[in-house]
């Protein structure tokens, strides 16, 4: 009977505890609705994406560009201050929606920068939007995903839509490529932009394969692309599959030109690959850092490096979200004023059309030029 | 199909260069088996060391492309050296931690499995984190340049310009192929022979023929066994050296495939068999290339397992055969 | 063979006088105590304990994942710890199970997921069969790396085919039915004490996409029908012949047991509830794509096995608690999540080699060994 008694006391004193203390509830949770503009409300904005594990580079370079939006604007309101909260989902669909409602519990919190790719983007958008936390990625690029219909979906740069029918003009038109072949490592990503690039070029293709991500030995695939006497590839991934691709290409003799897209506009893609890299084309929806000086001095500053990929989309997602803080929104009413924002940006004129793609995008083309990675202008 | 035979011994050379890669590393696999008859999970761990240290040394003698003969020749030494011994201590290393405590109990083999997975884990980890853990020594100034991006690749300067030496059915054959497959092959002869002929040798065959008469007979298990994973390491990081030289690119993770693959070769040719790690892995790399060539690089790793299931069915003991023991090399 | 070490002697007496404490309760206190240990499961995600909720991540969502471990570890001990085959592509019935159901009911169908749920279940035992009859003849370490090969190919198949959705995966696999029948409130306990939060709810099984809590409450419930299963298989003959396959497979053979039939069946049991598991997290996550089941996801299941004990159903329970929750309650550690995990498992193999929770025939054998090593001493080989 002692060993009864041991477990019921506790529960006895745990229902006394539950009657005793009351409860809480209702209308007493709505800090900011009230007081207006004036009032701080405390408020946060959320980043979502991997930063920790594998794919962490990425995330770290968009929160990199966040937190100087950040700073920029803690400076002009000291009084009140916006913090950021981190949801590290390390690019893994699986994490993604128990992070999310995290973030969805946390009412301090009236918009996210991400999630950073599109596969935990799937996952978790539904959550989103269900709950009406405005989401803006500055990374995520498959096209469908505006095809959803999530009221929170705002996309900071343009899609693969956009970005594969450039890379494909610039391979036709500026390096004129008779003779395509085509790769592609099977990701959502590298899958849905070549497949866009073969469509668009047509029968200029002179062969296709596809690799799988983390394969090392291309050997297969350096067989084919040779003995179809391609001048040449464009590989749809990322840059652990790309540099040691163009550097086992390069040493079977390869003499082509190789067509990348953002996902490998990197300096990873550069320092292993090393003089195998040299000449490579590289497109992407993102802006050179040239183009905001100020910008990118600041981020020199802080960062002691050049803005990476997408820092400068972080930071313009961020301000948006800050902008609408400043403004007095919360998260309810922050949807609208994302929806109706017109402003210019770091890297472009930051505007939603209806499904929350940005109005205004642009692809420019780059060129790895004696171990770095160069502007050769716009892509039009 | 028709791609395959146009271009039927380009995937065949190449397929032979990786094969060499997969044969090194399947000798580990293949030595520890027979002796220990445990699955070194963390094999694939010490062959990526040895990948980081053939890369390293080479950034520390300043390699860079196009150099002179004696100088790709000494810089190539160097890389054996350093890759080997990295490789040996990784697995001397490994067999104290985290197999010794576990035989001296008597644990089943299920446990082993799951030490060596930990250890797997905690190897490729401590490599990934490598900025981090220099950091709080406050080394990360001084060895910047080795541990950088610690989770992304680590690419070797082009040392060794391939050129070609010969066709063959419109195949350029280059200095790396060449080396590479002569190399494996040389280096797995000597190993034969030092199993056959050497004391040593004797041991780890008596040990896995026989482990109480062994040990009746005067020999020492213990040392026999970390012998056995010292051979294992060194071959290991002949093969990182070769891989380098290949492929060029290393990461903390890069093990963990050929791991896999390798252990495939062991089993394919039988595993215990010295002989039937090099044919495995000979026999491996071809039927990827193959395969990919028929059906698309995709399916390159599906095609391997496939062959495996395939042998396993039909030739359970793979195709020379097993025992360490028996082979009379 | 001398060296057994005394630190499990030093807890036997402890927990053998905890479990005899409840054995010799009376029926009716055994029941109300069940039955509070249930309520308390249940009710688990919306107490919010301090300390034991996760910080990082949504306390509902992280115990459903860790329902899910649980379960699937239930599943894989049948395979590992019952009959004694070393599994390490469990995942590709994992994924089996989740694929059907995401196929069944998003991507080429549009089938009830009341009627997916067994045929995922179905789907996943028959490619059990497939890949148990050929495979289960070869010898045991090669079942673990055919299995290896297995899981692999199951994802490479997946990401490769576009009518299984490709990279992309499938999305919008829908809810299950609910009904909705009563609210609970959860407590608050951010002024130090319980305070009962009546706007923060979970809806009694209404499957939405913001709650976690209802996914949880129908794994609990599945958790306890397969425990119930497992009970019952484990003490009917079929048990017995495990247990003798396993300790020795040719003097089972002799004595009359079909041994091949019977690790079949372990195997395809296993991969019925792997299947299982698998739809249940299909039907929660409402997407899957190949990412969700990396190699890397077998070795944790197996690892949750291992470390629980392999063969002791409650080991197992606590092994996929510590294997599914540890990393979420410790997100601090973030990069070295995996290192520390490592460690842990390398620690334990040393330390508690048997599992934090061993079989009862292995604590058995283990004070046999020990009174057989007595009854030798003077034999010292190791």
């Amino acid at each position: 009977m002692r060993s009864t008694l041991k477990f019921a006391v506790p529960l006895a004193v745990a229902a006394l505890a539950l009657g005793a203390c009351g409860t809480k509830g209702g209308d007493t949770t709505t800090p900011a609705a009230s007081g207006g503009a004036a009032a701080c409300g405390n408020y946060k904005i959320g980043m979502f994406g991997a930063l920790t594990g594998p794919n962490a580079n990425l995330g770290i370079y968009i929160q990199n560009g966040v937190n100087l939006a950040l700073d920029d604007y803690n400076k002009k309101h000291a009084d009140c201050k916006v913090t950021l909260e981190n949801y590290d989902s390390q690019g893994d669909p699986t994490q993604a929606p128990a992070l999310a409602k995290k973030a969805i519990d946390d009412k301090k919190v009236v918009g996210i920068v991400g999630p950073a790719f599109s596969g935990e983007s799937k996952a978790a958008d539904p959550a989103f939007n269900e709950a009406g936390l405005v989401t803006i990625t500055p990374s995520a690029t498959n096209p469908k995903l505006a095809d959803n219909g999530w009221k929170t979906f705002f996309r900071a740069l343009g899609n693969d839509a956009t970005q594969g029918p450039a890379a494909a003009k610039y391979i036709k038109d500026t390096l004129k490529s008779t003779k395509t072949f085509v790769i592609d490592d099977a990701s959502e990503y590298g899958k849905g932009l070549a497949d866009i690039v073969r469509q668009d070029l047509g029968s200029q293709v002179v062969g296709n394969d596809t690799i799988q991500q983390k394969q090392t030995d291309f050997s297969a695939s350096v067989t084919k692309v040779t003995s179809s006497g391609a001048d040449a590839l464009f590989f749809g991934g990322y840059s652990p599959e790309a540099a040691p691709m163009i550097k086992q290409l390069r040493d079977a003799g390869w003499k082509g030109t190789f067509v990348v897209a953002d996902g490998v506009k990197d300096q990873s893609f550069i320092d292993n690959a090393k003089e195998a890299a040299e000449g490579t084309i590289i497109t992407c929806p993102c802006v050179p850092p040239d183009v905001a000086p100020a910008f990118q001095a600041a981020y020199k500053a802080k960062y002691n490096e050049d803005p990476n990929t997408y820092s400068g989309e972080g930071y313009d997602s961020a301000t948006i979200l800050l902008d609408g803080i400043a403004a007095g929104k919360d998260r309810a009413s922050m949807v609208d004023f994302v929806k109706a924002y017109d402003k210019k940006g770091v890297t472009k004129q930051l505007k939603f059309d209806a499904k929350g793609e940005s109005a205004d995008i642009k692809v420019f083309a780059y060129k790895v030029e004696n171990g770095k990675i160069v502007s050769v202008g716009e892509i039009k | 199909m028709q791609n395959l035979i146009d271009n039927f011994f380009s995937y065949t050379i190449t397929g032979l260069t990786i094969g060499a890669v997969y044969a090194l590393i399947a000798l580990g696999y293949t030595l520890v088996y027979g002796v220990l008859r445990l699955i070194n999970f963390a094999h694939s761990e010490v062959f990526m060391y040895g990948t980081f240290a053939a890369l390293w040394v080479v950034m520390i003698l300043g390699g860079h492309p196009g150099a002179g003969v004696g100088q790709v020749i000494f810089w190539v030494a160097m890389m054996f050296v350093a890759a080997m011994a990295m490789s040996g201590l990784i697995a001397v290393l490994l067999e104290r931690v985290a197999y010794r405590p576990l035989r001296k109990r008597n644990a089943p083999p299920l446990i082993a499995l799951i030490s060596a997975i930990g250890a797997s884990f905690v190897l490729a980890e401590i490599m990934g984190l490598r900025s981090r853990i220099v950091g709080w020594v406050g080394l990360d100034d001084t060895l910047r340049d080795y541990v950088r991006n610690s989770r992304n690749n680590a690419g070797l300067p082009t040392i060794i310009q391939p050129q070609p030496i010969f066709t063959i059915g419109g195949y350029h054959v280059t200095n790396v192929d060449i080396f590479v497959i002569v190399g494996a092959i040389v280096i797995m002869v000597i190993l034969d022979q030092f199993v056959k002929r050497s004391r040593l040798g004797r041991g780890i065959r008596a040990v896995a023929m026989d482990p109480e008469a062994a040990a009746l007979m005067g020999v020492n298990r213990d040392r026999v066994i970390q012998v056995t994973f010292l051979v294992g390491g060194v071959m290991a990081g002949a093969a990182a050296v070769f891989y380098m030289l290949k492929i060029g690119i290393t990461r903390y993770d890069a093990g963990f495939i050929l791991g896999v693959k390798a252990f495939t070769a062991a089993v394919l040719g039988g595993i215990g068999n010295l002989r039937g790690a090099l044919l495995g892995g000979f026999v491996l790399g071809l039927a990827e290339n193959y395969g990919s060539a028929v059906v698309g690089s995709q399916w390159k790793d599906v095609v391997a397992f496939v062959l495996l299931v395939l042998i396993l069915l039909f030739r359970p003991t793979g195709l020379l055969g097993e025992s360490l023991g028996k082979a009379r090399a | 063979m001398s060296t057994t070490t005394s630190a499990p002697a030093g807890r036997k007496p402890s927990s053998r006088s905890f479990k005899e404490r409840v054995d010799t309760m009376p029926r009716a206190v055994k029941i109300v105590l069940w039955v509070v240990f249930a309520v308390f499961l249940f009710l688990l995600p919306l107490l919010n304990i301090p300390f034991i909720t996760t910080e990082g991540s949504d306390f509902g969502g992280v115990l459903f994942t860790v329902a899910t471990y649980v379960l699937v570890a239930l599943g894989l001990n049948i395979v590992v710890g019952y009959a004694g085959l070393l599994d390490l592509g469990y995942v590709g019935f994992y994924a089996v199970g989740a694929y059907t159901v995401g196929v069944l009911t998003s991507e080429h169908a549009h089938l009830s997921w009341v009627l997916v749920v067994p045929i995922a279940i179905v789907v996943a035992m028959v490619s059990g069969v497939i890949l148990g009859a050929p495979t289960l003849r070869v010898r045991g370490d090669y079942l673990a790396i055919v299995t290896l090969g297995f899981g692999e190919i199951v994802r490479l198949t997946l990401v490769n085919s576009q009518w299984l959705g490709g990279a992309q995966g499938i999305s919008d696999i829908p809810k299950p039915p609910g009904v909705e029948l009563f609210k609970v409130p959860s407590l608050d306990w951010s002024a130090g004490v319980p305070v009962v939060d009546l706007s923060t709810t979970s809806t009694f099984l209404k499957f939405g996409i913001n709650d976690f809590v209802p996914y949880y409450w129908l794994a609990l419930g599945i958790i306890g029908l397969v425990l119930l299963f497992d009970i019952l298989v484990k003490s009917s003959r079929v048990g017995r012949a495990w247990e003798a396959t396993r300790e020795d497979e040719d003097a089972a053979e002799l004595m009359g047991v079909p041994t091949f039939r019977f690790k079949l069946l372990a195997f395809a049991l296993g991969a019925a509830i792997g299947g299982l598991s698998g739809a249940l997290f299909a039907t929660k996550a409402g997407f899957i794509s190949p990412d969700s089941f990396q190699l890397l996801l077998s070795i944790l299941f197996l690892a949750a096995v291992v470390v629980g004990g392999a063969g002791n159903r409650w080991g197992v329970i606590v092994g996929a608690i510590v294997v599914g929750y540890f990393p979420e309650r410790f997100r601090d550690f973030a990069d070295f999540r995996v290192l520390v995990f490592g460690l842990a498992l390398m620690l334990l193999a040393i330390f508690r080699p048997q599992g934090l929770l061993p079989p009862r025939r292995t604590v058995r054998a283990k004070r046999a060994d020990d009174r057989q090593a007595v009854l030798e001493e003077g034999e010292a080989s190791a």
